[in-house]
């Protein structure tokens, strides 16, 4: 069966349908991760989003219970040269095929996909539409013509939870499937924004009681739940139209350590002050370096975010710049010293990716205990 | 932080020789390190005892030393040469145990001198298993259960406690040298006596087997501060019990979700840190039980390793490289990413295509041993191909060994095998199980079978099989031509053209037009270390049958070179020099150099030695689809061996310009009857031959012209199924292997030239003028293949008449073949007659021989001509003769191959060669001895046992030994001859004589030197003990006379005057 991508500025590429059928608009990407695409189909800071994988082979080791980063399935299409049909790890539990069906993403193989993403890389990031049911592409284009894209957008509102819950869970070893949960020392709230579980099981594995909240509750109602620290979390899409949080944060700005991670970052920064832009392709991978300008290291960090705070609108405001992209000078870490709020714009919780980053978790718990 | 200023002069080993486990991989990673190093502004000294290296070029180091690698001689460069530091990681296992060996005698403390990237301590930790051992269980890894045996009594314990099979490994050897796995007790106490004999150290480890097991292997760099990143994951296609250098390799790792990757990550951080490399690469081997996940940690290298240039050139990151500045103190965001330039080295690759190397055997060359895969390396080469999808790269490898073999069909082997036979081969590691494999698969055994055979993993298996179901399609149209649908899929799943030719019953050419006309073509991707994140800025690229073509080729002149491909014996890292050679010349004259190779140990490959690299197989097809791309000016196909010399003809056919002299005069130089006429010509002398295609017509031929006769087949390399015949009754064996290898050519059959002495010469000419680049005389009589026979420049015992008869031979030769190149003529010399063997209008083994011998760049001297320069122009008119000697020697992998005679003959079986420099012969032949490890002795005793035509020649040197004070100990015949003349000497018993005999003296370690020579099968037979047994408890061993003559030369040199050093810059004044 035939399926095919189109882009915003017509460029199309047919290939060969895979996972669910059916058709969705979304901001085409990609994703330069070897491994880990089921953490990626699962991370809700791809949601309305195309995602294309640079690595050919996709699916050879299939899909399982543990490696979910959310509830459900949030990408709006699945992009790869080669779809494995025969997965061959001892986890699987389904082809990537069959988790694509029973989740309902439209996949597309067999496509030059090196070509997709220079194109992005040259272009840069675009709206597109992939379609298994309707292969005329004029068909296709007004349908696009009708999708707004992501900027400006508050996609946030789309993914968060209803209501707030608690979150016990704790990193699992795979290998001997043991959980890592200390008796808790420090309450965290935290806003689910797109909240990815790898970060709530870090949490929790560093000894926090996790209480997760909706995107739009208030400084009020997070107070009242006495927290000795706030987590602002990833999630997808523009942070500028997400101006509830922002406001909400400010509130909450000295008066409970803040600990946020990419949309979180955003937010806060924001919250601090300074301003974002959009990426021209964003940063979607599991191997950039970042410098931390305290220590002078490098980490090898998870990334996802097609957009950036603006390294210059901290100019003459207590905000340290404490992470840099070495790739292209981007800023990827903030903190102010005196409001005890900090943030890293990449992923410490990796999932997929290395796991250099996560010395940040036992940072936010040292910045609860100075009190 | 910047780089260091407290050091300035730099001292980098080199590996030595290629061996099996130690191949051209260190030419690459050492000719990184000196061009970076010096580019830092560092005075860099080198020593390496190998000529054939790029490394070993004078431009490369401030100083090079072409001398033997032992602790002793770098102690005397470093005696001479007060270097400030030494890196010792990138000379693989040679470099880094002559390191150690120094640090530990105190001669590195005596001199200042530093060790740069990893310290002793961390080398130790590594190497040693014990101590290695307990590192990884003290930061909560796991290794397989094990013990250290010094003896067979701790031996027997551990095996106690840890059951059959057992895998033994000796420390500190090369390639797993020694490496078993025993199944019983009686095959483990002949396992461990092997092992105990062969490490360094009398240090075995003995390990639980997790045979079947995955195997995966990730490159780690650490810099100073700490910075620590992963360059690629290999997964390994054969499972745990096959060494990883004769694995099917694949990167990345394929099977692993990103949890259990960075499990293996995160291990990997914690290992490097704790082993303590404080900068630089490391290799480390993880096995994984495919049942449950669990990981056990199999070693480290703390150096720069095979793996490492094989991760280098899968990914693009340079790992020698960056290693290297490393070492000297920057970090790893102070460096730039070569590819990108813009951003930094310290990153993770990420790679958007697969790559599958395949290792390369040699087992026809050893009928005598296993040809089973054991945890002991013996592939001599290996060939990478990149493709989009695994099956695409696959498919690409196998045509890249250049094998014979085009993809997995069942014609390669015996195809009615039967299913129970099949099934056995699975359970064995025959090398070439993946067709066995792929048999089954058509044969429709379940995948869960096989893999419960054979442990590769069901995710390679279910790709076989996809290439088997499609191979099904093709051939069911059999007689038709595959459909443009059809097409594109088979070509996607990298099936080669010659292969569907074959599938359709058409000729390759027919297939191929039929492709084009269906508009299928390759079109060119980069490797880019980002996957198309950042643009690129190096062409380094691949074919694949996808959408956008990256290739960009310019408009400026343009010259193609073809490589060599896979090491194999015969053909191997000279042929990659001469390349290399052809890329820095047209450099020079600004001429743009295309690369095309596939063999990813090499400097060719290199994205740095010519402007645009394809890292392709060198098949017709895949050499065309580039030249159609690039549509260069010419195409060289003289300096990568026989592999692109076999493609020259079918090249000029299809419209290719091929450049340097034509493909024609190489015909008239490789077809019989062809030189016949062509010495005829010139009134020259061959000796007397005939050529036959079966039994009868050899008996016939043989008749006319009498015994001894040399049988070949013809369009062989490396002297393959070559043989001398002294009489009828050997012949019939020997004719049918030589048709069998000869395929539809006739057989050779030339009157041996008994006793003669060979020469090779190297000369080069531009068409007109010719200019010999030198004479070698070979140190043993005719009939030891060229390649495996030693060889001195200038001759030592030729008359200066007969040289010159050469030289005017020479001449005449190469310019009634119009050469525009090089040229290697080998002649015969016997009374003072010269007879023509062979004429090569190509580059030849010899020539970085030679180059190092003279101090002049033949192959890039050549090069240039054959874009158009004379030699007037280039201002090389005179013949170079110089004061010195030198000598080259062969290298051979005996004792990797149990059960192997050593005895030489005109079946090339050397994996490489040294060379040893002097001011006299005898030092310049002992220096080539000791670099080959059969460091001759001084005093002692001497073996003698000798065939009757030797007889009279072995008297003046047993006397000569004597006379020093050798103790002589001589075989039956061999010392009634002795005594006779008046020479003492002790009788020994032979093997079959009773005992105790020779063979007991020689295990108990009684004797130091042995000279052994032989005729015919039977005293073949009776001598092979002693050979065997010199091999194994590495006894200097002689067996020919001529090479005793040179042997005892050296001893004299050796006992009048202490070695000593030189750097070859200093000999070329």
């Amino acid at each position: 069966m035939k399926a095919v991508l189109l882009l915003e500025d017509g460029t199309v590429f047919k290939g060969q349908a895979f996972g669910a059928q059916g058709q969705k608009c979304g901001e085409v990407v990609f994703n330069t991760s070897m491994m880990g695409y089921q953490e990626i189909l699962t991370d809700p800071s791809y949601h309305e989003q195309i995602v294309t994988m640079t690595y050919p082979l996709i699916g050879n080791y299939g899909t399982n219970a543990e490696d979910w980063e959310s509830r459900r399935v949030f990408v709006s299409g699945f992009i790869v040269k080669e779809n494995c049909e025969y997965p061959s790890n001892w986890r699987n539990g389904a082809t990537l095929d069959e988790y694509l069906k029973k989740n309902n993403v439209v996949g597309i193989e067999g496509i030059d996909t090196r070509q997709l993403v220079r194109h992005i890389r040259n272009e840069g990031a675009m709206r597109g539409i992939i379609s298994s049911t309707e292969l005329n592409t004029k068909k296709l284009a007004a349908q696009l013509e009708s999708y707004p894209g992501l900027v400006g957008r508050d996609i946030v509102k789309k993914v968060t939870v209803r209501k707030p819950y608690p979150w016990g869970e704790g990193v699992i070893d795979v290998l001997s499937d043991e959980q890592t949960v200390p008796e808790p020392k420090y309450k965290v709230v935290a806003f689910d924004f797109g909240m990815k579980r790898n970060i709530l099981r870090l949490l929790v594995s560093h000894g926090c009681d996790v209480t997760v909240v909706p995107a739009k509750t208030s400084a009020t109602d997070v107070l009242a739940l006495k927290p000795d620290g706030v987590f602002l979390s990833n999630g997808p899409g523009d942070p500028a139209p997400v101006s509830y949080a922002v406001e909400t944060v400010q509130t909450l700005l000295g008066q409970v350590p803040i600990f946020g991670i990419c949309l979180g970052h955003q937010i806060l920064s924001l919250a601090l002050g300074g301003r974002t832009y959009k990426l021209k392709f964003g940063h979607r991978g599991a191997n950039h370096p970042v410098k931390n300008l305290k220590t002078g290291k490098i980490e090898i960090t998870s990334q996802n975010h097609g957009f950036c705070v603006d390294l210059d609108s901290f100019e003459g405001k207590d905000v340290e710049l404490t992470h840099l992209n070495l790739n292209d000078n981007t800023c990827e870490g903030v903190r102010s010293e005196k409001l005890r709020a900090f943030a890293v714009q990449y992923h410490p919780e990796a999932s997929p990716g290395p796991h250099d980053s996560r010395y940040l978790f036992d940072d936010f718990i040292k910045l609860m205990g100075q009190k | 932080m910047p780089k260091r200023k407290d050091i300035h002069k730099i001292l980098i080993i080199g590996s030595g020789p290629i061996v099996i486990g130690q191949a051209c991989e260190f030419d690459y990673s050492g000719t990184q390190a000196c061009k970076v190093l010096r580019r830092e502004g560092y005075e860099v000294v080198l020593v390496n005892s190998n000529p054939a290296t790029i490394m070993t070029d004078p431009e490369l180091a401030d100083r090079t030393y072409i001398e033997p690698i032992t602790p002793e001689i770098v102690e005397k460069v470093i005696e001479r040469e007060r270097p400030d530091s030494l890196l010792p990681t990138l000379g693989g296992q040679t470099g880094l145990n002559t390191a150690v060996a120094l640090a530990e005698s105190g001669v590195l403390e005596k001199y200042g001198v530093k060790l740069l990237g990893a310290n002793l301590r961390s080398i130790k930790m590594a190497e040693e298993r014990d101590l290695f051992k307990q590192t990884i269980e003290d930061i909560g890894l796991e290794v397989p259960r094990s013990g250290y045996a010094h003896t067979w009594e701790e031996a027997e314990k551990i095996v106690e406690e840890i059951g059959f099979p057992a895998i033994i490994r000796p420390s500190y050897t090369l390639g797993g040298t020694g490496g078993n796995v025993a199944y019983n007790l009686q095959e483990y106490k002949e396992f461990i006596h092997w092992g105990l004999a062969l490490s360094p150290r009398s240090q075995v480890l003995v390990e639980e087997s997790i045979a079947g097991w995955k195997e995966y292997e990730l490159e780690v760099m650490r810099d100073k501060k700490d910075n620590v990143v992963i360059v690629c994951s290999i997964e390994n296609l054969d499972p745990m019990g096959i060494h990883t250098g004769d694995s099917i390799t694949v990167a990345p790792a394929q099977t692993l979700t990103d949890k259990e990757y960075q499990i293996m990550r995160e291990a990997s951080l914690k290992i490097i840190r704790a082993i303590g490399v404080e900068t630089g690469g490391s290799n480390i081997q993880f096995a994984v039980n495919p049942a449950d996940g669990k990981l056990y940690v199999i070693e480290m290298n703390p150096r720069v390793s095979r793996s490492s240039a094989l991760a280098s050139k899968a990914t693009g990151f340079a790992i020698a490289k960056i290693a290297s500045l490393l070492a000297v103190g920057y970090t790893l965001d102070e460096i730039p990413n070569d590819i990108t330039k813009k951003t930094p080295a310290c990153f993770e690759p990420t790679i958007d295509y697969c790559v599958t190397k395949w290792p390369r055997f040699t087992f026809e060359k050893f009928p005598q041993t296993s040809p089973e895969l054991t945890v002991q390396m013996k592939s001599v080469g290996e060939a990478m191909a990149i493709g989009r999808t695994f099956k695409e790269s696959l498919q690409k490898a196998i045509r890249s060994l250049e094998i014979d073999r085009h993809s997995l069909g069942n014609r390669y082997i015996d195809k009615n095998i039967p299913l129970g036979k099949l099934k056995d081969k699975l359970r064995t590691n025959c090398w070439d199980k993946l067709w066995y494999v792929a048999e089954a698969l058509r044969r429709k055994v379940s995948v869960e079978e096989i893999f419960s055979l054979c442990k590769i993993d069901p995710w390679f298996l279910n790709n076989f099989k996809d290439i088997i179901t499609l191979e099904a399609k093709l051939k069911r149209r059999k007689g038709k031509l595959p459909s443009a649908a059809l097409m594109r899929q088979a070509k996607e799943y990298g099936f080669g053209d010659k292969y569907l030719a074959s599938l359709s019953d058409v000729p390759e050419t027919e297939m191929r037009e039929h492709r084009q006309s269906l508009g299928v073509d390759p079109v060119y991707k980069m490797v880019d270390t980002c996957g198309a994140e950042f643009e690129a800025a190096t062409p380094y690229l691949y074919s694949s049958y996808e959408a956008e073509c990256e290739a960009a080729p310019s408009d400026e002149r343009k010259i193609v070179i073809l490589g060599g491909g896979p090491n194999r014996i015969g053909q191997g890292i000279e042929f990659d020099y001469c390349c290399c050679h052809a890329a820095f010349a047209l450099r020079e004259i600004g001429v743009e150099s295309i690369m095309v190779n596939c063999n990813p140990e090499t400097v060719s490959t290199d994205y740095d030695t010519s402007d645009r690299l394809y890292f392709e197989p060198l098949t017709f097809e895949d050499v065309m689809c580039i030249v159609e791309k690039e549509k260069p000016d010419g195409v060289i196909v003289q300096f990568g061996g026989q592999t692109p010399l076999k493609l020259a003809v079918p090249l000029e056919k299809a419209g290719v310009k091929i450049i340097g002299t034509s493909p024609d005069s190489i015909d008239r130089a490789e077809n019989r009857e062809r030189f016949n006429r062509l010495v005829k010509k010139l009134g020259l002398r061959q000796p007397e031959s005939g050529t036959a295609t079966c039994y009868e017509g050899t008996l016939k031929v043989a008749r006319k012209l009498g015994f001894p006769l040399l049988i070949r087949p013809s369009f062989v390399l490396g002297g393959r199924a070559m043989d001398i015949v002294y009489d009828e009754d050997s012949l019939k064996a020997c004719v049918d292997e030589a048709i069998e290898a000869s395929g539809e050519h006739p057989i050779l059959i030339d009157k041996f030239l008994n006793d003669a002495t060979e020469l090779d010469v190297d000369a080069i000419c531009d068409g007109k003028q010719v200019v010999i680049g030198g004479i070698m005389e070979h140190i043993e009589e005719a009939g030891v293949h060229s390649g495996d026979s030693a060889c001195s420049i200038p001759a030592v015992n030729i008359k200066k008449k007969v040289l010159n008869e050469i030289k005017r031979q020479t001449k005449l030769l190469a310019v009634e073949l119009h050469v525009k190149g090089l040229i290697n003529i080998q002649f015969a010399v016997k009374d003072d007659v010269v007879y023509i063997l062979e004429v090569n209008p190509r580059a030849s083994r010899t020539v970085p021989f030679v180059s190092k011998a003279i101090g002049v760049p033949l192959a890039k001297l050549a090069a240039k001509i054959m874009a158009g320069k004379t030699l007037k122009e280039l201002g090389f008119t005179k013949e170079i003769e110089h004061g010195h000697y030198a000598v080259k020697e062969a290298v051979f992998p005996f004792l990797k191959f149990p059960g192997t005679d050593a005895l030489l003959g005109p079946e090339m079986l050397s994996t490489g060669e040294v060379m040893g420099i002097s001011d006299n012969f005898g030092s310049a032949y002992a220096k080539a001895q000791m670099a080959v490890g059969n460091s001759l002795p001084v005093e002692g005793n001497v073996l003698f046992s000798i065939k009757d035509d030797d007889k009279a020649r072995a008297v003046p040197l047993a006397r000569k030994l004597h006379e020093m004070g050798f103790k002589i100990v001589a075989t039956k015949g061999t010392c009634i001859q002795f005594i006779e003349n008046n020479i003492p000497s002790e009788f020994a018993l032979k093997m079959k004589e009773g005992r105790p005999n020779i063979v007991d003296s020689i295990i108990n370690g009684d004797i130091d030197l042995i000279v052994n020579t032989t005729v015919g099968k039977r005293s073949i037979d009776d001598s092979f003990d002693i050979r065997r047994n010199a091999v194994d408890r590495q006894i200097p061993y002689v067996t020919t006379i001529r090479g005793a003559e040179a042997v005892v030369q050296a001893i004299e040199s050796l006992r009048d005057e202490k070695v000593s050093v030189k750097p070859v810059q200093l000999y070329y004044r």
